[in-house]
C-alpha cells in the first residue's frame, strides 16, 4: 500500500489523476473501519489532512461554499445559523470524537444511504462541487447519490465542496434510532421551508438505495399548503403519506421495512409541523439556536 | 513507511509502519504506549480517545500517517511529572473505576470537556461522554468523578 500526503488541492488532484483507485481519506470515520476490518485493501491512500483550502468556507453569488473537510463539529458551532437543518444533522452523527474528525464530504463520499448529512442536503437544493484535472463539475444533490455506496463521481475526482443557500424559512431533521448516540439511522427525514417560492424541500434518508427527495410530498406541499395561515392537519398527514410512499425500504437488521414507511410518515408530519409553528411565529427554526 | 509526531511533549520517530495503520496501532504497539485502549476499532467504544492537535479523536479511526507532523496527548500524557492530574483523582475518589477498561477514553474526553466547558451541566457531560461505553459503572460514579472535576477546577 501506499500512502499519499499532498500538501495542496493542487497535487491531490494530480494524485487522484495518477492513482484513480486511491481511496481518499479525511476524517476517516469510515475508511478506517474499513481497513481495520480488513474489508478494504486500497492499493493507495490519498491523504486530504494537509489540504487546507478543504478546510474552510465562504460565501459566493448568495449560497455558501463549504469545503469538503469541515467537520460536523465546525458545522455545528460555526454554520447553525444559516444551514440549520444540516447543524441538526450532524449533532446526531455519532460522538463528539466522531464529530471531531467526521466531514460532510466523507459523508458524500461514502454515500451511504443511511449517511446524516444527505436528507438535509437535499431538502436545501444543495450542489456538490466536484473537480479533477480535466475540471470542475457542479452536481446537484439528487443526482449525485446513484445507487447503495455509489455516487456520480468520476475516479479521477476528488469532492471539493457543497453549495448551499442560507436557510430563509425553519428547517428540522428527524432521526430513528435506538439511542441518541452513536447510532445509523433507521430511517431519517429532513424539511425546510422555501417560504419566498412557496415551496417545501425534503430528503428520505436510510430508506431506499440512495437518499431521495419526496417529489410529490413537495408538489403537494407546494399546492395545498396556505402560507398566511395555519397548518391543516390533513394536508400534513397527505405530506407524511407521500413522504412514506417515495421510500422504497428494505427489511434490514436495523428495521423492517413497514417500519420504516411508518416512522417515515410520522416524521414527515411532525417535522413539517414544527416548521411550520416556526413559520407562524415568524423564527427562524430550533436549529438556528 | 516512517512516521514522526509529538506525543506527550516528546519527538517520537518509528519506521516500519504499515500505510493502512491506526494511530492507535502504532502509540500501542510501537511506542510503548498502552494507556489508550483498544476494542471495538470502528469508533463506537471511546476507549481510545487521544488528543490530536488538541481535539479528542478516537485513535483507531486516524491513520497513522496522518499523525505526521502532529500533537497527540494520551492518557499517559494528562498527568505531569510523578502526580495524577485532577480528572484522575476524581475518577479515584468517586469510585469511577472498575475493571479500567474505558477509563482511559473517559479521562481524555472528560479532561477535554471541563477545559473547554468549566461549569457542565449534567446533560453536556452526558452529551461530551456519549461516545464513551462503560460495561461495569452504570456510568453513575463517573458523572459523579466529571462533577467533583469541574466543581474542583472551578473553585480549587
Amino acid at each position: 500500500m501506499e500512502f499519499l500526503r499532498p500538501a495542496s488541492w493542487e497535487e491531490a488532484l494530480a494524485a487522484k489523476a495518477e492513482h484513480p483507485d486511491a481511496a481518499p481519506i479525511q476524517g476517516g470515520t469510515d475508511v478506517m473501519v474499513e481497513l481495520n476490518f480488513d474489508m478494504r485493501r486500497p492499493d493507495v491512500l490519498l491523504d486530504l489532512n494537509r489540504v487546507t483550502e478543504l478546510g474552510g468556507w465562504d460565501t459566493a453569488e448568495g449560497r455558501l461554499r463549504v469545503g469538503a473537510g469541515v467537520t460536523y463539529t465546525q458545522i455545528i458551532d460555526d454554520l447553525g445559523g444559516p444551514l440549520p437543518g444540516l447543524a441538526q444533522a450532524a449533532r446526531t452523527v455519532g460522538s463528539p470524537q466522531i464529530r471531531n474528525r467526521g466531514t460532510v464530504g466523507g459523508n458524500l463520499g461514502a454515500a451511504s444511504p443511511a449517511g446524516d448529512g444527505h436528507p438535509p442536503l437535499l431538502a436545501g437544493d444543495a450542489v456538490i462541487e466536484v473537480e479533477s484535472l480535466r475540471g470542475v463539475r457542479m452536481i446537484p444533490a439528487p443526482v449525485f447519490y446513484t445507487g447503495v455506496k455509489r455516487s456520480a463521481l468520476a475516479p479521477d475526482e476528488l469532492i471539493r465542496a457543497f453549495w448551499m443557500a442560507p436557510a430563509t424559512g425553519p428547517q428540522y431533521f428527524s432521526k430513528i434510532g435506538t439511542r441518541n448516540a452513536m447510532v445509523i439511522a433507521v430511517c431519517s427525514f429532513a424539511v425546510a421551508l422555501h417560504p419566498a417560492e412557496r415551496r417545501v424541500g425534503t430528503g428520505i434518508g436510510s430508506a431506499a438505495p440512495t437518499p431521495l427527495r419526496a417529489t410529490a410530498a413537495e408538489e403537494f406541499a407546494a399546492a395545498e399548503l396556505d402560507w398566511d395561515g395555519p397548518l391543516d392537519e390533513t394536508v400534513a398527514r397527505e405530506f407524511g403519506r407521500l413522504v412514506a410512499e417515495a421510500a422504497a425500504p428494505i427489511d434490514d437488521v436495523r428495521g423492517t421495512a413497514g417500519y420504516r414507511r411508518h416512522a417515515l410518515a410520522v416524521m414527515a408530519r411532525r417535522t413539517l409541523t414544527w416548521a411550520w409553528q416556526d413559520h407562524r411565529a415568524g423564527s427562524p427554526g430550533r436549529g438556528a439556536a | 513507511m516512517r512516521v514522526s509526531f509529538t506525543v506527550n511533549g516528546s519527538r517520537e520517530t518509528v519506521d516500519g509502519v504499515w500505510e493502512g495503520e491506526s494511530l492507535l496501532y502504532v502509540l500501542r504497539e510501537r511506542m510503548g504506549l498502552p494507556g489508550s485502549k483498544n476494542a471495538c476499532e470502528q469508533g463506537e467504544c471511546g476507549s481510545c480517545t487521544v488528543y490530536l492537535d488538541g481535539t479528542p479523536v478516537c485513535a483507531c479511526l486516524v491513520a497513522a500517517g496522518q499523525a505526521e507532523g502532529r500533537q497527540v496527548r494520551t492518557v499517559e500524557g494528562l498527568a505531569d511529572g510523578d502526580g495524577l492530574a485532577p480528572i484522575q483523582e476524581a475518577f479515584i475518589e468517586a469510585g469511577a473505576v472498575q475493571c479500567g477498561f474505558c477509563t482511559p477514553g473517559l479521562l481524555v474526553q472528560a479532561h477535554d470537556l471541563i477545559e473547554r466547558s468549566p461549569h457542565p451541566s449534567d446533560a453536556e457531560i452526558r452529551e461530551a461522554l456519549a461516545g464513551n461505553l462503560c460495561r461495569c459503572t452504570g456510568y453513575e460514579k463517573i458523572l459523579d468523578a466529571v462533577r467533583l472535576a469541574a466543581a474542583r477546577k472551578a473553585a480549587p
